[in-house]
């Protein structure tokens, strides 16, 4: 498996990720894997006991992995959220606002270029699942 | 922290939006984004199948035989200054042209992708971008040309266009949606924009003294034309920007990701049917209103104010305009409309001269609209969905001199919404995608129609072409539209009948087989002259198709 690249303080949480059908039917899962089809608000009565959810992106081009990210944070989901897959670097700033804070690209991804996207933007013109505050806000105090 | 502080690049006194240091920072980063993301490209670091989302949300295509570059012109308007920064790349990048779009923006055919970081840091420098003009994001946000001038605005659709341009730029969730996702604003019962062939269409009302939106969604052309629905009655601004992310959540979820063909919203909605997804929408809309989302009416007004009338002359004792000269008064009666104010009029300038190339203007003859733009219209210009240019506010008193000029500038065709008044996407001369030319059919039929005389007595006719199913080319949407199909592998042309973008907006029907190049130019021949034969007083050619039906058509051409 692929070292995911973490952008939060905590130990990383050594407990393998579960399909979504497994968590459901049993256990005491503490990590999840949904994946792009599978609807994330089905997890939103246990979000409390979940340390990982690991949300699948099977083709870069498929952005259903965003609103799912979304609709955990919104939720009220703190724990560790991982973006799997084809995860490409222009894309983590975009999924870093829809709360993705830990992120596993199937391809290896420059540190330097991620480091210059991360950096890039000093504003955002909406708010989202990061806290950015939108410039609208910024405007008007 | 820092403050709004208004930056001095576009001028004082202008009716465009004008970016404050937070704008501005956004653009510029995404030049320096887009700058670093081509060297990646060039050094090998991103393959093209990674580069080319990437491209495409910076408006970057690969054509035939080069890339084109297509630059947002946000709800269509532009200032003088803008106008000009588009002629200067349309001489220093491309062969001298610029294009003007269906969509309101403007393409450079002929860019090589190593100048795009500085053509796109031109264009920066006065406040433009081709951000989103491509790809499956929320695209340009398209609205009526003549908005905060025209006779019959219940009010200025841009203000609200502009704070849909804020909303969607790098909206973080759906800037990887199922399709490409674009929305249209109107203010006016006429609809000038298309807004029922957007896969999101508000027309802004009031009720009980508050302002929103009616809420169309689901139109589009493409492959399976389909007329929007009404969503939502009435959606308040307070809640308007919660209640479209809604919507394309919803959309973004549910939206099909196995086939392509059939992932845009309309098909979504025809499957699950408009009931459901409005009871959808709703549910996800009670959650989002909770998240503050939504900017205070403070931003729309500070936004609204860029939009304020410029300062009128008071133009109450102006003398009749003198109409004695034939070809001006032709040009009178074709090309302008109605202003709000008294003694002022909306000039649109026809982008089709006979035997040209529907949208093409040189960079001299950007330059020279600037011009006039500056001279006659407070320094503002707007571009139309049919692919011509408007001169929003142009004093009565100077239509002549503004005539003249356009004379001299090989752009005073008097054809607006007559039949030489075509609307065509680039087609096989430049798209790799055609079917079929687009452009050369275009400048046959305007060569067979051009006598004036015989447009005008055809009256308002809109003819559409597309190379290819498609659509870009609006055929679905026209009085007469025209398909180009692969039949074993030569060109050829579907007629269809019976199509309209505006108020009454309706899709076309095909006529039967279809024509080689000028076989289709007969048929149409045939059509109008029936037309001609059946027209009672007054009617325009889609009326007298919708009164009499496709049967006498089909007869004349088929016989
Ligand atoms: C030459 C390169 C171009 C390519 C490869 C291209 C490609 C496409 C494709 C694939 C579609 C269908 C999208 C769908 O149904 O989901 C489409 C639709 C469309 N394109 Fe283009 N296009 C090009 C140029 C243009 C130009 C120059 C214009 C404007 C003049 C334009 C305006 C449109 C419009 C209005 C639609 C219909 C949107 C709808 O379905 O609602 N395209 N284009
Ligand atoms: S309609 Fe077809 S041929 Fe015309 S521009 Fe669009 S994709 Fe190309």
């Amino acid at each position: 498996m692929v070292e995911a690249l973490r952008l939060r303080d905590d130990a990383a949480h050594d407990e393998p990720a579960v399909t979504l059908d497994a968590f459901l039917g049993q256990s005491n899962a503490t990590a999840v894997r949904i994946e792009a089809g599978d609807d994330a608000r089905l997890l939103l009565p246990h979000l409390d006991r979940l340390a990982l959810i690991e949300v699948s992106f099977p083709k870069f081009r498929d952005g259903r992995g965003y609103s799912a990210g979304r609709i955990l944070r919104e939720a009220g989901y703190t724990g560790e959220l991982r973006a799997e897959g084809d995860v490409l670097v222009d894309q983590i700033p975009l999924m870093r606002r829809c709360g993705f804070d830990s992120f596993a690209p199937a391809a290896p991804v420059d540190p330097a270029a991620l480091e210059r996207a991360l950096e890039r933007y000093d504003h955002v013109y909406q708010a989202a699942a990061d806290g950015q505050v939108p410039v609208w806000k910024l405007r008007h105090g | 922290m820092l403050r709004m502080v208004p930056l001095p690049m576009l001028g004082r006194n202008l009716q465009v939006y004008q970016y404050d240091t937070y704008d501005q920072s956004i653009v510029d980063a995404r030049v320096a984004e887009f700058r670093d993301q081509v060297e990646r490209r060039l050094s090998g670091h991103l393959t093209e199948d990674q580069f080319k989302p990437l491209r495409l949300m910076n408006g970057l295509y690969l054509q035939l035989h080069a890339y084109m570059l297509r630059v947002a012109i946000p709800y269509g308007t532009l200032s003088s200054t803008q106008m000009r920064v588009l002629g200067d790349i349309a001489r220093a990048y491309d062969r001298g042209y610029g294009h003007f779009t269906t969509r309101q923006n403007l393409q450079f055919n002929w860019i090589k992708l190593a100048d795009t970081p500085d053509i796109l840091e031109k264009l920066a420098k006065v406040e433009m971008h081709a951000i989103q003009t491509s790809g499956n994001c929320i695209r340009n946000i398209s609205s009526d040309q003549f908005a905060g001038a025209a006779a019959d605005e219940r009010t200025d659709p841009r203000p609200w266009a502009e704070l849909l341009r804020q909303w969607s730029t790098f909206h973080p969730e759906f800037s990887y949606l199922p399709r490409k996702f674009k929305i249209a604003v109107i203010a006016a019962d006429e609809d000038r924009a298309a807004m029922r062939l957007h896969d999101i269409g508000l027309r802004i009302t009031q009720q009980d003294g508050v302002a929103g939106a009616q809420v169309y969604v689901g139109g589009g052309m493409g492959r399976t034309p389909m007329i929007a629905p009404l969503v939502n009655d009435f959606v308040p601004l307070s809640d308007l920007m919660s209640y479209l992310e809604a919507c394309l959540r919803v959309y973004n979820r549910y939206g099909r990701r196995d086939n392509m063909y059939k992932a845009r919203i309309k098909i979504l909605i025809h499957e699950i049917g408009v009931d459901k997804y409005r009871a959808e929408v709703a549910e996800e809309f009670a959650h989002i209103k909770t998240l503050g989302i939504d900017p205070p009416q403070a931003e729309f007004d500070r936004i609204a104010a860029f939009f304020a009338d410029p300062a009128f002359a008071d133009t109450t004792a102006d003398a009749p305009v003198d109409r004695s000269d034939a070809g001006f008064a032709a040009w009178l009666d074709q090309n302008t409309h109605a202003h709000k104010r008294a003694g002022y009029t909306i000039v649109t300038i026809s982008l089709k001269p006979t035997g040209g190339i529907p949208g093409d203007a040189s960079a001299d003859q950007i330059d020279a609209m600037a011009d006039l733009a500056e001279a006659y219209s407070f320094a503002e210009l707007r571009v139309t969905h049919a692919q011509n240019i408007v001169l929003p506010h142009v004093r009565s008193a100077d239509l002549r001199a503004v005539y003249d000029r356009l004379v001299a500038i090989g752009l005073a065709e008097a054809n607006l919404d007559l039949i030489t008044d075509i609307i065509a996407c680039p087609g096989l001369d430049y798209c790799s995608l055609a079917n079929a030319r687009s452009i050369p059919l275009a400048q046959k039929i305007a060569d067979r129609f051009a006598d004036p005389v015989r447009q005008r007595d055809l009256g308002e006719l809109k003819l559409k072409i597309s190379g290819c199913i498609n659509a870009c080319g609006h055929h679905h949407a026209g009085h007469i539209g025209i398909l180009g199909v692969d039949r074993k592998g030569t060109e050829n042309y579907q007629l269809l009948l019976g199509g309209s973008g505006a108020e009454d907006v309706s899709l076309g029907k095909i006529t039967g087989p279809g024509f080689s190049e000028d076989g289709v130019v007969d048929a149409i021949e045939r059509v109008t002259d029936r037309y001609l034969a059946e027209r009672t007083d007054g009617e325009r050619f889609v009326d007298t198709y919708r009164r009499i039906g496709m049967e006498p058509f089909k007869e004349a051409i088929y016989g």
